[in-house]
């Protein structure tokens, strides 16, 4: 035996981290023009740590790009804007409401959720700047359709997921080849669940937006779910007014996933601090997306459905 | 550090091989509910599609259907992941449709797989389906194979059956040169064996299903490997403000194999150049060392022109590089292999250009036979002969997974179309 024979098998966080290193660099070396998404949310927040650890002492071979809805919480488009500042990479922001005064976004009504029109934004961003991979945050463990994603994610030149038609992926050996004007979708915490995500964050000492911890907020209940009313936008203007007859109430609560105002709920909780979190994340009976995601209910089949149409 | 990460037995990717007839969702849906992985959102959404389908008692094989297109099929076209956690262990499940058709699906699953589990009926014993499964995640070098005997509430639990399916697979296995395999009657129906014992096996005394999972070897934790490290990506950032900086070349990759620490002597291959390590960083940060499965960059002694493709080995266990390689093939694609053509080989991160030199033998999954063949087509397995445009730097598959496997790309639209495993 030598010295490399019979080692410690790398901690699951560890051996995680180290994947997602592999796949972004896998991206670098394989793509000429890449970008990360990055919303200011947790799991975006992670790949900004992964990228530090694959890419440092150097930049980040690619921008940081963020679609906004126009219906964001303040406190992550604060922290979106500090943490990029902070890292010194370049953040590009396209914007929803750019796409909605071109006509490409029409809204069926104006309280419609904006945020499966970010796909359309996505796809004029991409077109406008020429990325030939979009690196994001999806996992595997959050929706059914993504099970069945690949890490490297092949999209046509109109930004169509074919799953019946994917590419095999093998070993680690990803094939992130395209023609021009199609493009890749890599996702490097493919693997990770919500508890990996909360460990790393934990394990790390990552910084998050106040939302994610318990705070007390004005909110009604509707059909079941807590929706937040009266949400201060950047502008400082509100949002998610109550409707008549709705009875507004104080809660506690935080948020598990953070997206349009419109479609993400919170929980109940009293958890202000990540290890707190991560304790209740072990013990919750809600599956993330479940409790949260307004959007994914609609029909059992919904994001598979987006994703066809070019959604992240 | 919270108590949940005091014991981390780190992760463990497994593969589970039979068709739903077999039970195989049911028992992924019972290793997910009974180590409390489905949440109750979930479980409740299954309960509702059980009883619109009108299905007596809730179907846990409903939690593996993935996309629409299968729902509407009621077959499992994809290998779908599925992901628990048992407070000690992480595991990652590759979910193969059991179908003949879908051989490039196992295939795919088992690539990332240290152990399967095949699942047999026990109203009808070894199958041509279980030979063929077996063949696969062989060829496929996956170490560690478990038989999960499963249904067993369907024939009294009687040992005498169990008995009768152990030997008769011990004798193909023989055949097949399988050495570590695992026998466990189970009922993935009624949870005996999976998480729980029950009640109704007690003349088993062996461990359960879950137990066979915590103890199964991690990948790389069981050989001596030599140190493979294929270069990723070159750091050079000159225009850093920091001066320190200006002669910065760090080498980016992960250990496929072996380990490495400072002072090591490494050859660059294809130059052959020989240097020391200076440094080994993670994140820019030293680390002094780096094991299996890590990614790092490495800085080197000497200042030697390395790029993408190249590789990184010590001196001392170096590979041979080679331009005619022999090779286990996967066809992948609808579109047969054309032998006039010239295809891509991806092999570590290095991309050759290969031409088909001949076709020793196809194999036939279901009877292990070696048939004649002169083309290949999709779900294709046969032993192969390239001849490449440039050397890449392999060990036989079956020394090292890492760099005895290629994928065979068509230029023409990318797509990946052939997994190969060097002989």
């Amino acid at each position: 035996m030598t010295a490399s024979a019979n080692h410690t098998p790398l901690s699951h966080l560890d051996w995680l981290e180290a994947e997602a290193i592999h796949i972004m660099r896998e991206v670098a070396g394989q793509c000429a023009n890449p970008a990360l998404l990055f919303s200011g949310g947790k799991d975006s927040i992670c790949l900004l740590r992964i990228a530090e650890k694959a890419f440092r002492p150097g930049r980040f071979p690619f921008p940081l790009l963020h679609i906004d809805t126009g219906h964001n919480y303040r406190e992550v488009i604060e922290f979106r804007d500090r943490r990029a500042a902070e890292l010194g990479e370049r953040l590009i922001v396209r914007s929803v409401e750019d796409s909605m005064q071109r006509g490409t976004v029409v809204l069926k009504h104006p309280e419609e959720s904006r945020n499966r029109h970010q796909s359309v934004t996505l796809l004029e961003a991409i077109e406008e700047f020429g990325f030939d991979c979009c690196i994001g945050g999806a996992r595997r463990d959050e929706e059914k359709a993504r099970a069945k994603e690949r890490i490297m994610s092949f999209r046509d030149e109109f930004g169509q997921w074919d799953p019946k038609n994917q590419r095999p992926e093998l070993w680690n050996l990803y094939n992130a080849r395209t023609h021009k004007g199609e493009n890749i979708r890599a996702f490097p915490i493919s693997n990770w669940t919500e508890m990996d995500v909360w460990q790393y964050i934990e394990r790390e000492g990552l910084e998050l937006p106040a939302i994610y911890f318990a705070h007390t907020r004005p909110v009604v209940i509707r059909q079941g779910a807590i929706v937040p009313v009266n949400v201060p936008l950047v502008s400082g203007e509100l949002t998610n007014l109550p409707k008549a007859g709705e009875e507004i109430i104080e809660k506690r609560v935080r948020f598990r996933t953070v997206g349009d105002i419109s479609c993400t709920a919170p929980v109940e909780s009293d958890a202000d601090t990540v290890a707190k979190i991560v304790v209740e994340t072990a013990t919750t009976t809600i599956t993330e997306r479940g409790a949260t995601r307004l959007d994914d209910q609609t029909s059992e089949a919904s994001m598979e459905q987006r994703k066809k149409e070019g959604y992240f | 550090m919270s108590a949940h990460q005091v014991e981390d037995h780190g992760l463990l990717r497994f593969l589970t091989c039979g068709s739903v007839d077999d039970g195989k969702s049911t028992l992924i849906g019972r290793l997910l509910y009974d180590t409390k992985a489905i949440l109750a959102d979930t479980l409740s959404a299954i309960e509702k599609t059980s009883q619109k389908r009108g299905l007596g008692a809730v179907d846990l094989s409903l939690l593996t259907d993935g996309l629409q297109a299968e729902r509407e099929q009621g077959i499992t076209i994809d290998v779908a992941y599925r992901y628990f956690s048992t407070g000690t262990r992480k595991y990652i499940i590759a979910d193969a449709p059991g179908h003949e058709q879908y051989t490039r699906n196992m295939v795919t699953a088992a690539s990332t797989a240290n152990l399967a589990i095949i699942l047999v009926d026990a109203r009808k014993g070894v199958l041509t389906q279980t030979r063929r499964h077996s063949t696969l995640a062989h060829l496929v070098g996956i170490p560690h194979l478990v038989v999960a005997i499963n249904k067993m509430d369907l024939v009294d639990y009687s040992q005498e059956t169990y008995e009768k399916i152990k030997a008769d697979y011990l004798e193909f296995a023989a055949k097949l040169g399988i050495d570590d395999v695992r026998f466990i009657p189970l009922s993935a129906l009624n949870g005996d064996m999976v998480v729980e014992r029950g009640e109704a096996l007690a003349w088993y005394d062996g461990p359960t299903l879950i137990e066979i999972l915590e103890a199964a070897p991690a990948a790389h934790t069981e050989h001596a490997e030599p140190f493979r490290f294929p270069v990723q990506y070159v750091c050079r950032p000159q225009d850093s403000a920091n001066p320190a900086l200006h002669d910065y070349r760090g080498f980016m990759g992960r250990v496929e194999s072996g380990s490495i620490q400072v002072g090591d002597a490494v050859t660059v291959l294809p130059s052959g150049r020989t240097t020391t390590v200076k440094a080994v960083q993670l994140g820019g940060v030293d680390i002094g060392r780096a094991v299996t499965e890590q990614s790092v960059t490495l800085l080197l002694a000497d200042e030697i022109d390395i790029s993408r493709g190249d590789m990184i080995v010590k001196t001392e266990e170096a590979p041979t590089p080679v331009k005619q390689i022999g090779a286990t093939v996967c066809w992948l694609s609808e579109i047969p292999m054309d032998r006039a053509r010239t295809y891509l080989i991806r092999h570590t991160t290095r991309e050759v250009k290969a031409k088909l030199a001949g076709i020793d033998h196809r194999l036939d999954v279901n009877t292990q036979d070696k048939v004649p063949a002169e083309k290949l087509a999709m779900n294709d397995i046969a032993q192969v002969q390239f001849k490449l445009a440039q050397p890449i730097f392999a060990d036989p598959y079956a020394v090292n997974r890492s760099t005895g496997a290629f994928i065979i790309i068509d230029e023409s639209n990318n797509n990946t179309v052939g997994a190969g495993m060097i002989l």
